[in-house]
């Protein structure tokens, strides 16, 4: 029922959906192959898809920075005042919850079409997610270790290097390798809207018509992602 | 095996110092060497120096950054601020925001339903290793690319708008939602199935009677998380490839417009109806558990 009245409102027919997928793909092994005016551009695809990939992992990894230091001041554990904790987790929510669509157009009327405008808008989304993750991750794993610390006379440092960073480190780097993989993707979105990085070389493919090359340019996000996803389990098998 | 049982009243002599390590100076190690330990040092170092290397190679135009941040600020502040519908109703915005809900509805329930049959057949406990490593490379491979390119993509066959939306935004929970049911399946324990197959049940009597009872909690849990994840996809899709709802608002107000009001409130709109999701989702989790 639910689908039904979901169909009706957004005038989705599921025959229609169904009859165009023979046809997608029909369409997809017909005109998605790299050609060889594709091959030309792949070097100038590479450039952009190492540019997307430089840019994720910077973005990823200071906002990681950032989310840990910000986490502490939201977890529980640290025994900070209350309030500032709730205040934290609003903050984490906002910046969460607000689609980094938002931020790219936001941040497309000042910085124009630059690489920092999806900088920033990855930037405050990948923030909050951490935010909240690292939260949850720091109160699982270290209490009792801070309980052993405090007791045997650790400051507020002592507690935060010796005890906190160590024993969620693992998961914070399995978060951050997960956030990097994802920003890949959503790099490609915020390329399309703002005209930047890889999704923009995609979105002018795509416009002129020239699917073959923009075909190279999905076969080339593919093996990146990929390539992140196999080097990232590698790394969690050794540190978890 | 042989184990050295130990008589009471022996002493054990324990000799700290062999089993101590102690540094070049004399100080007691305190810490274990391990390959995990260098492994997190090594890629620590690997990713600040990839950071450095990114923002020394990044091509930044010239931009004028003081002057940008500050232009950025004061955008902010009218968007967030000063939130004003001046181009749509409330009304009308409320009802694009019902198209993106549904957009959402349908892809989950379409990507569940496909995903569900497929995990059967990708979890190791009920299905042969071939077939398992070939279903999840594919699966990888569906996932990988991202979810905008999808709809794109179909939107060449199907044209612009809620079928290619649907569809694109369909192939990314199915494949995700997969992934999550065969997790679930491989966690069952091994002695239902076991069971049921020695009292000579059917490949559909397991697959109904044992796997879907003993999963149908975490199923939900994931199939409503999914849900949330593909709202807030519906609201970009909507803004990056025109599938309609209330990111194209978005879209339209941002990019054409240039109405700061109008996407301050947008934005408010979208949300506020985030956070609700979110909240009846921890409901859900808490309620299943």
């Amino acid at each position: 029922m639910i689908f039904c009245g979901a169909s009706l409102v957004t005038q989705f027919h599921l025959a229609e959906g169904i009859q165009s997928f023979p046809a997608a793909l029909h369409w997809i092994f017909s005109n998605l192959i790299p050609d060889e005016t594709a091959m030309e551009r792949l070097p100038k695809i590479l450039d952009k898809l190492v540019e997307t990939a430089l840019l994720s992992v910077a973005v990823t990894v200071l906002a990681g920075i950032c989310a840990f230091f910000f986490s502490l001041l939201g977890s529980g554990i640290t025994k900070i005042h209350w309030s500032i904790n709730r205040l934290v987790r609003i903050v984490a929510a906002f910046f969460r919850n607000v689609p980094d669509v938002v931020w790219a157009m936001l941040l497309m009327f000042s910085f124009g079409q630059n690489i920092l405008t999806g900088f920033f808008a990855l930037f405050f989304t990948t923030f909050g997610l951490l935010t909240r993750a690292f939260i949850e991750t720091i109160d699982e794993v270290s209490s009792n270790c801070v309980e052993a610390l405090e007791a045997t006379g650790g400051r507020f440092i002592h507690v935060v290097f010796q005890g906190i960073l160590p024993s969620s480190l693992p998961s914070v780097i399995t978060w951050v390798l997960y956030m990097i993989e994802t920003n890949i993707r959503s790099s490609t979105l915020i390329g399309i809207l703002t005209a930047t990085g890889i999704g923009y070389l995609f979105d002018l493919y795509y416009k002129r018509l020239d699917f073959s090359s923009a075909s190279l340019v999905v076969l080339s996000i593919v093996v990146l992602v990929l390539v992140i996803e196999g080097v990232s389990n590698k790394i969690r098998k050794v540190i978890l | 095996m042989s184990e050295k049982v130990l008589q009471p009243g022996t002493t054990i002599s324990l000799d700290l110092e062999k089993i101590m390590e102690r540094t070049g100076k004399g100080k007691i190690k305190i810490k274990a060497k391990n390959k995990s330990r260098y492994a997190l040092q090594a890629l620590m170092v690997t990713l600040l120096g990839l950071t450095v290397v990114a923002f020394a190679t990044f091509d930044y135009q010239n931009i004028d950054f003081a002057e940008a941040v500050q232009a950025t600020l004061q955008n902010i502040q009218t968007v967030f601020l000063e939130p004003e519908l001046t181009r749509d109703t409330l009304t009308s915005v409320l009802y694009q925001l019902l198209v993106t809900f549904c957009l959402g509805i349908l892809s989950t329930i379409i990507g569940a339903f496909f995903a569900f049959f497929c995990s059967l057949l990708c979890a190791r406990n009920i299905a042969s290793s071939r077939m398992v490593n070939g279903i999840k490379s594919f699966i990888a491979v569906v996932r990988a690319v991202p979810t905008v390119l999808w709809v794109l993509i179909f939107a060449v066959s199907a044209g612009l708008g809620s079928v290619a939306a649907v569809v694109g935004l369909t192939f990314h929970s199915f494949a995700y939602l997969t992934k999550a049911y065969a997790e679930s399946i491989e966690e069952i324990e091994p002695g239902i199935i076991e069971a049921l197959k020695a009292n000579g049940a059917s490949y559909w009597q397991i697959v109904f009677q044992a796997i879907v009872p003993s999963t149908i909690t975490s199923m939900v849990a994931w199939t409503f998380m999914r849900f949330e994840i593909n709202f807030t996809n519906a609201v970009a899709m909507g803004a990056a490839a025109g599938a309609g709802g209330i990111g194209f608002n978005l879209f339209m107000a941002g990019s054409f417009y240039f109405d700061l009001q109008e996407m301050g409130m947008l934005t408010y709109i979208v949300v506020i109806a985030v956070v609700l999701l979110e909240m009846v989702s921890t409901r859900i989790k808490a309620y299943v558990k």
